[in-house]
């Protein structure tokens, strides 16, 4: 299924060239703005651009890679519309391993590149230890899974509203451009919010507090700086539940 | 008078989208939120960067999410829809109106414009003044030429969208282009980042640049960049390049009317 889509991308050899070029140079630019900010001054929020790039490389990863692996999610609300859905309930394949395969796009592999150059980039600003280097393939991974979870939760808003699947952008991808950015940018109540609420903040700030060895600029505890996989798993596990509540409420309603 | 009723339908076509206009405008707002911040961090670094003061950089900012589904940098407005009849070959039927196709799609586009600036312009801009107490034009003579600017604004954006999608005449999917397309709006408009930081000769090239027409102009008329004279020139600069980008667009037209590829017939 996803080779099919692969496929079908690379038949117009020309716009799909323009399309991967494209978007690794919106990505290229996006980090170039932040790189120009640094230009007029030396450090944001605390934070250097090496820094600053850290961060950003790793939301950027775990963003691209969720986004690469969910395929159609986003436009659920349109399958249940056009009554595809039906048919795809049909399937002995779970619904959700079904959505993520259909319209597998390559679009993606732009962003990831161009985070993972700048993430790399910024790879010698950290001390390594043994340690260290665990918490950083850790927080890579949670990063993903949390953005997964995040555009499978936000996704489930069209199993009752069919037309706001802009809604989930906000969260999904202003929590991307969020984290780009360090926390203390931001007022103390909503880094808060963004840890005990909805824990993007653990996408990649806290874990890397760890590796800059810095203390918690908001004098929160100190083992928030590992909980990444934790905040991973309640993410996913929440979409997951609200992901199955929205079907059976489809398939209960008779559609 | 036919371009007005072409413009009144597309007014009224997208004002359908009643739920996905909501989402919209709450996406507007997380994102002026987060740059707002953004940027308050960095002039509080340094304080008169750009010539800006931290309230003017925030200004910018609401005022980039209000335009920017008017000026659709993205796309999504009516070019989108010239792109896919290219694709399935309807365009056909929009040549032989006896209108011009620009014409035609530029009015459309022009009464789309107005329906996202009444709705996704003028609600992020009061959630601005709400949690950040935008300012306000810094004239009344600035509050009208930047009235002025917009439909100049979305002039010269319509014409690079209709440059793109008129590369599906050749390419006949015409996704990619746009792609691109967007990056370069997004980074040279101003909308990323404004202008005013980018160092030396970028910053002067970005400046003279289409795209900066589309966002930085506008709001540099509402923040008073431009005075007097100024004013007049800014408005002449955005309708210098809507002119030159109409006229290319008439001659991509003409050469893809000789060659055009229509498909299925």
């Amino acid at each position: 299924m996803v080779r099919l889509w692969i496929r079908a991308e690379l038949s117009y050899p020309a716009s799909f060239a323009m399309l991967v070029v494209g978007s690794m140079m919106i990505n290229a630019l996006d980090f170039a703005s932040i790189a120009i900010m640094f230009s007029s001054i030396d450090s944001l929020g605390g934070f250097g651009l090496r820094e600053i790039a850290l961060l950003y490389g790793v939301t950027g990863v775990g963003i691209g890679v969720a986004d690469t692996a969910i395929g159609s999610v986003e436009r659920i609300g349109e399958f249940v519309r056009t009554g595809r859905l039906d048919q795809m309930l049909t399937k002995p394949v779970p619904l959700l391993v079904q959505v993520c395969a259909d319209r597998f796009t390559l679009r993606r592999l732009g962003r990831i590149t161009q985070a993972t150059v700048v993430l790399v980039w910024a790879l010698p600003v950290v001390d390594w230890t043994p340690t260290r280097l665990l918490v950083a393939v850790l927080m890579v991974l949670s990063s993903t899974a949390l953005f997964f979870g995040l555009f499978v939760l936000f996704s489930c808003v069209q199993f009752w509203t069919h037309d706001a699947s802009e809604f989930a952008n906000a969260f999904t991808y202003g929590g991307n451009t969020l984290t780009q950015y360090p926390l203390t940018v931001f007022p103390r109540e909503l880094a808060i919010a963004l840890t005990f609420v909805l824990p993007i903040a653990f996408v990649n700030w806290y874990p890397c507090l760890y590796l800059l060895g810095r203390d918690d600029p908001f004098g929160l505890p100190e083992w928030l700086q590992f909980c990444s996989p934790v905040a991973a798993a309640a993410v996913v596990t929440v979409a997951l539940l609200v992901w199955r509540t929205g079907v059976r409420r489809y398939t209960s309603t008779g559609s | 008078m036919l371009h007005v009723a072409v413009a009144t339908r597309a007014f009224r076509r997208y004002s359908t989208y009643r739920a996905a206009t909501l989402a919209g405008i709450f996406t507007n707002s997380v994102f002026g939120v987060i740059y707002s911040f953004a940027y308050l961090a960095l002039w509080a670094q340094n304080p008169d960067a750009g010539g800006y003061d931290a309230n003017d950089a925030v200004t910018f900012v609401w005022l980039g999410q209000a335009l920017l589904m008017t000026v659709a940098l993205w796309g999504g407005g009516t070019t989108d829809d010239l792109a896919e009849r290219i694709r399935t070959g309807d365009v056909a039927i929009d040549l032989y109106r006896p209108v011009g196709l620009v014409g035609w799609y530029l009015a459309a586009d022009l009464g789309r414009a107005l329906y996202h600036f009444l709705t996704r312009g003028l609600a992020p801009t009061v959630v601005g003044f709400v949690l950040f107490d935008i300012s306000l034009p810094s004239s009344p003579a600035a509050g009208i030429c930047f009235l002025l600017s917009i439909p100049l604004a979305v002039t010269v954006s319509f014409g690079l969208r209709f440059l793109v999608a008129s590369t599906a005449f050749w390419l006949l999917d015409a996704t990619g282009p746009r792609i691109l397309s967007g990056a370069l709006a997004l980074f040279f408009s101003g909308m990323a980042l404004p202008l005013v930081l980018f160092p030396g000769w970028l910053g002067a090239l970005a400046e003279s640049l289409p795209w900066a027409a589309m966002i930085q102009v506008p709001n540099d008329i509402w923040l008073g960049r431009y005075t007097g004279v100024g004013l007049i020139g800014a408005l002449a600069f955005q309708a210098g390049w809507a002119l030159a980008l109409l006229a290319a667009c008439q001659v991509v037209l003409r050469l893809a009317t000789r060659k055009v590829v229509v498909q299925g017939g």
